[in-house]
C-alpha cells in the first residue's frame, strides 16, 4: 500500500499538468513565474555585479554588454538590482498573500459556517475595510503604521483579507448544506473541526485561483508603494522604487533606468494574471473539454 | 414487553418558514428495542428523515424541536446539554444517509475518514486506529483494503462508498444505528447486498437499527417491527409479519396495496391525493381527505395511539371501532 499512493499522486499531477499545457500561453507564463522566482532565490550566484556597489565612473551608462541593461545615476549595474529585487517583490507578495489567505479563510469559514450575528460583525468589518480604495488604504496603513517593509506586508494583508473572507464566506455557505458536512455533524466532531478540518478544504479550489491573481494585485501594490516612497529602505533594490529613480531620466533620454525594473512588474503581474485564469479554468470543471 | 433502547414520546418538530409554521414532526411516539431492526416507513415528506434527525439533535435553525422526550437508555437526550450530546454522535448513536457517495467528505481518503473518527471518540493512537478502520473496510466486504484505504470518495462506486459509510457508522460499536434510505441512490441488486450487509453487521456488532425506507418490500425482508408514518405522525406500528397479514389504519392498507405485484393481474392502485400541506394542517386525523372509510370525527380531533392487539398500535378511529370492517378488506388484500 506504500507504494501505491505515489502513484496515484503523479497520476493527478500528471492530468493538472496536462490541462495546463493545453493552454499554451498559460503555461509559458507559469514557467516565467517558476524562472523569476528561481531567479530570486539564486540572486547572489547568477547577478553579474553587487546590486549596491555604486561606481562614480560609470554612471548613466547605456545597455551594452558589460552591462546588459545599463547602469542608474549612482553607477549601480540595473541588472543585477532588477534581479535582486525580485526577492524584496515576490517575497512581500507571497508572505502578504498567505497572511490574508490564512486570516481570510478563518474569518469567512467562521462567518459562513455560523451565520447569525457574528456572520453579521465579520461582513461589516469586512464591508467597511472594502469601502476604502485599496491603495489607499494600504498607503494610509503604511504611512501611519511607520515606512517599513513589514508593515508594507501588513497593509497589502489588510487590504487583501476581504477578498478571502467574502470568497471563503460564499462557499462555506453552500457546503455546509451538503451532506458530508451533516454527515460530519452526525459523528459528533466538534464544531470546530468540523468547520476548520472537514469543509474549509472543499472551499478551496476558487481561493486557488484568487490567490494567484491577487499575488499580482500585491506585488502591484507593493511597487507602487514603494514607487511613492513607502517601505523600502534605500539603498535596497525593488522595482517600483526602481522605476520611479528612473522616472527623473526619462525627459532626459535615460530610458533604460526605468523601463527594465518597469518591464519585470509588468511581465511578473502579466504572468500571475494569466496563470490564475489558467487555474480557474483548470478547476472549473464546466470549462473542461473546451479547449 | 422488553425494556426500549430509544423511547420517543410526543416529538414535535418545526420549521419556521415564510409561510407559516410547518409541522413537519407532530407527537411521535416510538420505541425501538434493542437488537431489533425497526423500519420506519412512509411517502416522502411524512418527517422519517426529521425524525432521525431529531433523534441526534440535528435539527438546525429555521427547524426547532418541540419538547417532548427522547429517552435513549436512561439519559432524555432533549435534556442533554450540547457538550454532553456531542460524544454521543457517532458512538452510541450513528447515521448512514441515502447518497453515500456525496456523504464523504472529498478531500479525505476513506480510510482516513473512519480513522479520524476511531481517534476521535475512542481515543485510539494512529497505529491502532488504521489497523481498526482496516479491519472494518474488510468486514464490510471491501477487497483489497489497505489500497482503498486511500481512495478518494469519487474512485468508488456508490456501493463501494455505502459500505464504507456503513463500515464508519459501525467501527464505534454504536448501540443505536439510523440508517436514512440507505439504498435509494443504488440500484436493485446492489441495494439488496447493503441490505443484507447492514443486517448481518447489525447482528454482529449487536447495534439496534432504526431502517428509515419508502419501500415496504424492504420492511418486509429485513424489518422485525415496523412504524407507518403518515405526515408527520405515526399512524401504525406492529410486527411486521403482523402489520403485512392484519394491517389497521387505512393508510397502511392502501400502501400495501400500491405494491406492484406481477403474480396478478390488476392495475395498481395508488393513493389518491398528496400528503397534505403541513403549514396548516387539519385538525384531525391527517389523512382524512385521502381516507375512504372518514367519518366526521376524523376531521374534528386527533386519533390517538391505542393497542390494537399486544403491541399492534394505531391511531384511526375506524380501526377503532369497527375493527372488522377494516379487518375484512385486509383479508380481501391479503387473498
Amino acid at each position: 500500500m506504500q507504494k501505491e499512493e505515489p502513484r496515484l499522486r503523479l497520476t493527478r499531477l500528471q492530468i493538472f499538468l496536462r490541462r495546463l499545457r493545453r493552454n499554451t500561453l498559460s503555461f509559458g507564463a507559469l514557467i516565467i513565474i517558476l524562472a523569476i522566482t528561481l531567479m530570486a532565490v539564486v540572486a547572489p550566484l547568477i547577478s553579474p555585479y553587487d546590486p549596491n556597489a555604486t561606481d562614480a565612473n560609470k554612471t548613466l551608462f547605456s545597455v551594452s554588454l558589460k552591462h546588459p541593461m545599463g547602469t542608474d545615476i549612482f553607477g549601480r549595474d540595473i541588472l543585477s538590482r532588477v534581479i535582486y529585487a525580485a526577492r524584496v517583490d515576490l517575497l512581500v507578495a507571497l508572505v502578504a498573500t498567505i497572511l490574508a489567505l490564512s486570516i481570510g479563510s478563518f474569518l469567512g469559514s467562521l462567518s459562513g459556517y455560523s451565520g447569525g450575528w457574528l456572520d453579521h460583525l465579520v461582513m461589516r468589518i469586512v464591508d467597511t475595510v472594502m469601502s476604502f480604495p485599496s491603495f489607499v488604504l494600504a498607503m494610509g496603513i503604511t504611512a501611519a503604521l511607520g515606512n517599513k517593509l513589514i508593515n508594507v506586508v501588513i497593509a497589502i494583508a489588510i487590504t487583501h483579507i476581504p477578498i478571502y473572507t467574502r470568497l471563503i464566506r460564499g462557499e462555506m455557505l453552500h457546503i455546509r448544506e451538503m451532506e458530508y458536512a451533516e454527515a460530519a455533524r452526525t459523528v459528533g466532531n466538534p464544531r470546530s473541526r468540523i468547520i476548520f478540518y472537514h469543509l474549509l478544504p472543499n472551499c478551496f479550489p476558487p481561493v486557488i485561483v484568487q490567490a494567484t491573481l491577487a499575488m499580482g494585485w500585491a506585488i502591484l501594490t507593493v511597487a507602487g508603494l514603494s514607487f511613492i516612497g513607502l517601505g523600502i529602505q534605500p539603498p535596497a533594490s525593488e522595482w517600483g522604487y526602481m522605476t520611479a529613480e528612473g522616472a527623473t531620466y526619462i525627459v532626459s533620454g535615460e530610458w533604460w533606468v526605468f523601463l527594465f525594473p518597469g518591464l519585470a512588474i509588468m511581465i511578473t503581474v502579466f504572468c500571475f494574471n494569466m496563470v490564475g485564469d489558467a487555474l480557474r479554468d483548470i478547476l472549473d470543471p464546466r470549462m473542461r473539454g473546451i479547449r | 414487553m422488553m425494556e426500549a433502547l430509544l423511547r420517543i414520546s410526543n416529538l414535535t418538530v418545526h420549521f419556521d418558514t415564510e409561510e407559516g409554521i410547518v409541522e413537519a414532526v407532530d407527537g411521535v411516539d416510538l420505541a425501538v428495542r434493542p437488537g431489533e431492526i425497526m423500519g420506519v416507513v412512509g411517502e416522502s415528506g411524512s418527517g422519517k428523515s426529521v425524525t432521525a434527525l431529531a433523534i441526534l439533535r440535528l435539527i438546525r435553525p429555521p427547524g426547532r424541536i418541540i419538547p417532548g422526550e427522547i429517552r435513549f437508555e436512561d439519559k432524555n437526550l432533549l435534556e442533554l446539554s450540547e457538550e454532553e450530546m456531542r460524544p454521543l454522535r457517532g458512538s452510541h448513536i450513528s447515521m448512514i444517509f441515502q447518497s453515500p457517495r456525496t456523504s464523504l467528505n472529498p478531500v479525505l481518503s476513506v480510510g482516513w475518514q473512519i480513522e479520524r473518527l476511531l481517534r476521535l471518540h475512542k481515543k485510539e493512537n494512529p497505529k491502532t486506529a488504521r489497523d481498526h478502520a482496516i479491519q472494518m473496510l474488510k468486514q464490510v466486504g471491501i477487497p483489497a483494503p489497505e489500497r482503498i484505504y486511500h481512495e478518494f470518495p469519487h474512485q468508488l462506486s456508490g456501493g463501494m462508498c455505502q459500505r464504507i459509510m456503513i463500515a464508519m457508522a459501525l467501527v464505534t460499536n454504536p448501540k443505536l444505528l439510523i440508517a436514512d434510505e440507505p439504498t435509494t441512490g443504488l440500484d436493485v441488486s446492489i441495494a439488496a447486498q447493503i441490505l443484507d450487509l447492514l443486517k448481518e453487521m447489525g447482528e454482529r456488532t449487536g447495534a439496534t437499527i432504526l431502517l428509515i425506507t419508502h419501500d415496504l418490500g424492504v420492511v418486509a425482508g429485513y424489518c422485525t417491527r415496523v412504524a407507518v408514518m403518515h405526515a408527520g405522525q405515526i399512524a401504525e406500528t406492529a410486527d411486521v409479519s403482523e402489520l403485512f397479514h392484519r394491517p389497521l389504519h387505512p393508510y397502511t392498507l392502501k400502501l400495501i396495496h400500491s405494491i406492484p405485484r406481477v403474480d396478478v393481474d390488476t392495475v395498481m392502485e395508488t393513493i389518491p391525493g398528496n400528503v397534505p400541506g403541513l403549514v396548516h394542517p387539519p385538525p384531525g386525523c391527517r389523512f382524512a381527505d385521502r381516507c375512504l372509510l372518514v367519518t366526521e370525527d376524523c376531521r374534528k380531533m386527533k386519533p390517538e395511539m391505542k393497542a390494537a392487539y399486544g403491541d399492534h398500535l394505531v391511531a384511526c378511529y375506524a380501526a377503532e371501532k369497527g375493527m372488522e370492517q377494516t379487518s375484512t378488506i385486509a383479508d380481501d388484500i391479503k387473498k
